[in-house]
């Protein structure tokens, strides 16, 4: 790995653990700017419970501890100081199935910019959202119906314009094409490959050929532990560990 | 085995025997369901059409515009109906609120600890609790203790708490039906949990609420014996002006009716009864309404 490249996120022993049972275990890895980081890994690996304490959504699950750091820029996301509000700020996120609010389109991509009091044209953040996410010119005609008439690929895209419009630096994204059709899953892939040019991205997947199209950096994950963390073409072609390579070729299990 | 064999082969050939007996049966149920359906609703337009013969005769502006006498020519409801116009109208302004934010409180913030679980099962153990035990709770706390006496805010206090259990559980009910993915949604832009309530799970709860609201306000709107309990009277001619006044109700004035000597007063009754039979219609008109406006 180059040691050039400028870490957003760090990592730092982190395990995390529902009710007792470890969930993560003593996870050390950093994100890297402007890159897509694909954490990949069967069911039940923790995956998401990983990508979720990125921007503290665990803070909403019942019995949830956690230990280690996670620094953002050098602050620990989890230190007493901080406002988890304000660590959602930084970090947008995209969820597993399209969860766009029962409002308008507008209402959608607006709204977290208003309640947050954002600078600037609200009609502006909203439509440089919406271009982004590449949803614009379906729905520059209808901005004022509600969202859940969208098709799935396109709610999906919503939400992306949402976490967007938020400018933050990183986007998390939570297997963000498992509701979708091929097709609607190729359009968000696009995207998310062009969204590289100004956010930072984690992606976790469970479709290795996702992870493998996308991502600049790879992390495997089995049982709570991470196997192995690299380029995406070492972890794919070269991987380190038989069990990386198990995973990778399929011969899981 | 080779039963087994033999009930395939069977069951291969048309007009097979179990099938026909499970047909039978179906339609058996059904005609069931339907005989004791139409004996529910027959039983209940036998009592309407009962009422509405002795009553409607009865039912003018009069009956509605005069104090009870012992008349039957000249006696009417004035007195009652606004007494449960005003008792229903303060029990909403103080059941309302507290039921509404109490549902709030223990469905999003409470921790979900074991004195949430033993609060919320008592509070759906007390939906339970007979209306006359509320009755003798009222008079103890707010007619002696607070010294209210048997005023209409002495009797709005008492149907709160008769109806406050059920507010809060139908409140939480349309509260927890708000999908958690649209409150994670809310929260990853970065909403406080103040703003996700007041701008996400309220507005989808609202529909909900209100439903459970009213007909959690038409049940105190036809409860006699937590009123009986703490005194209302069952002769007034005057009509309450404040909260502090004396007061009757519609119930307690068809009771007072109804156990008179003289036939004519059962036929008041029977308008007494149609007068509050509106009341609630409408009421339940309006959760209705309230309900397919907030669903379209």
């Amino acid at each position: 790995m180059k040691t050039i490249e400028k870490a957003v996120l760090e990592a730092r022993d982190v395990t995390i653990r529902y009710s007792g049972q470890a969930a993560v275990q003593g996870v050390n890895l950093s994100i890297y700017e402007k890159k897509i980081t694909a954490i990949i890994g069967p069911s039940g690996c923790g995956k998401s419970t990983l990508l979720r304490s990125l921007n503290r959504m665990n803070d909403f699950i019942d019995h949830v501890t956690q230990e280690g750091e996670i620094l953002y820029r050098g602050t620990n996301l989890y230190g007493p100081e901080v406002d988890p509000v304000e660590v959602r700020l930084h970090m947008g996120m995209v969820f597993q199935r399209p969860n766009p609010f029962p409002k308008s389109i507008f209402r959608n991509v607006a709204w977290g910019p208003t309640i947050n009091g954002l600078p600037g044209d609200i009609n502006h953040r909203v439509e440089r959202a919406l271009r982004q996410a590449a949803l614009w010119n379906e729905v520059k005609d209808r901005l004022e119906d509600s969202a859940l008439n969208l098709s799935g690929g396109q709610q999906q895209r919503l939400c992306i314009a949402r976490a967007l419009a938020m400018e933050p630096e990183v986007i998390l994204m939570d297997e963000p094409c498992s509701a979708l059709d091929p097709v609607s899953t190729a359009r968000i892939e696009d995207l998310i490959f062009e969204l590289k040019e100004s956010y930072t991205i984690v992606i976790v997947t469970h479709n290795m050929q996702q992870a493998s199209r996308v991502s600049d950096y790879t992390a495997f994950m089995e049982s709570g532990k991470l196997i192995e963390y690299g380029d995406t073409d070492q972890v794919f072609t070269r991987p380190k560990q038989k069990r990386t390579e198990d995973y990778v070729t399929g011969r899981f299990g | 085995m080779r039963s087994d064999l033999a009930d395939h082969q069977s069951s291969k050939t048309l007009g097979a025997r179990s099938l026909k007996r499970r047909h039978l049966v179906a339609r058996l149920f059904k005609s069931i369901c339907l005989g004791f359906t139409l004996f529910a609703v027959g039983v209940l337009g036998l009592l309407i059409f009962q009422v509405g013969a002795d009553g409607l005769p009865w039912l003018d502006w009069k009956f509605l515009n005069n104090f009870p006498s012992r008349f039957p020519e000249r006696a009417g409801v004035k007195s009652a109906l606004y007494g449960t116009l005003w008792v229903v109208s303060l029990t909403a302004l103080i059941a309302l609120p507290t039921g509404v934010l109490a549902a709030i409180y223990l469905e999003d913030y409470a921790p979900k600890s074991r004195l949430t679980r033993i609060i919320d099962i008592n509070i759906a153990n007390l939906a339970g609790v007979p209306s006359i035990v509320y009755g003798i709770l009222g008079l103890a706390i707010f007619v002696r203790f607070l010294g209210l006496e048997r005023s209409v805010l002495a009797g709005a206090l008492t149907m709160s708490l008769l109806i406050l259990p059920v507010i809060i559980i139908s409140s939480k009910e349309a509260i927890r039906a708000v999908p958690s993915s649209i409150r994670l949604a809310a929260y990853a832009v970065g909403a406080t949990q103040w703003q996700v309530v007041r701008f996400h799970v309220l507005p989808a709860a609202i529909p909900g609420i209100l439903t459970g609201v009213i007909l959690a306000l038409s049940r105190a709107i036809g409860e006699t014996a937590p009123l009986i309990m703490i005194g209302a009277l069952t002769y007034v001619a005057f009509v309450p002006e404040g909260p502090m006044d004396e007061f009757t109700a519609l119930p307690i004035q068809i009771f007072n009716w109804t156990s008179r000597p003289q036939a004519e007063f059962h036929e008041l009754a029977a308008a007494g009864i149609i007068v509050l039979l509106a009341v609630l219609l409408t009421m339940n008109a309006l959760a209705v309404l309230i309900r397919y406006k907030g669903t379209r």
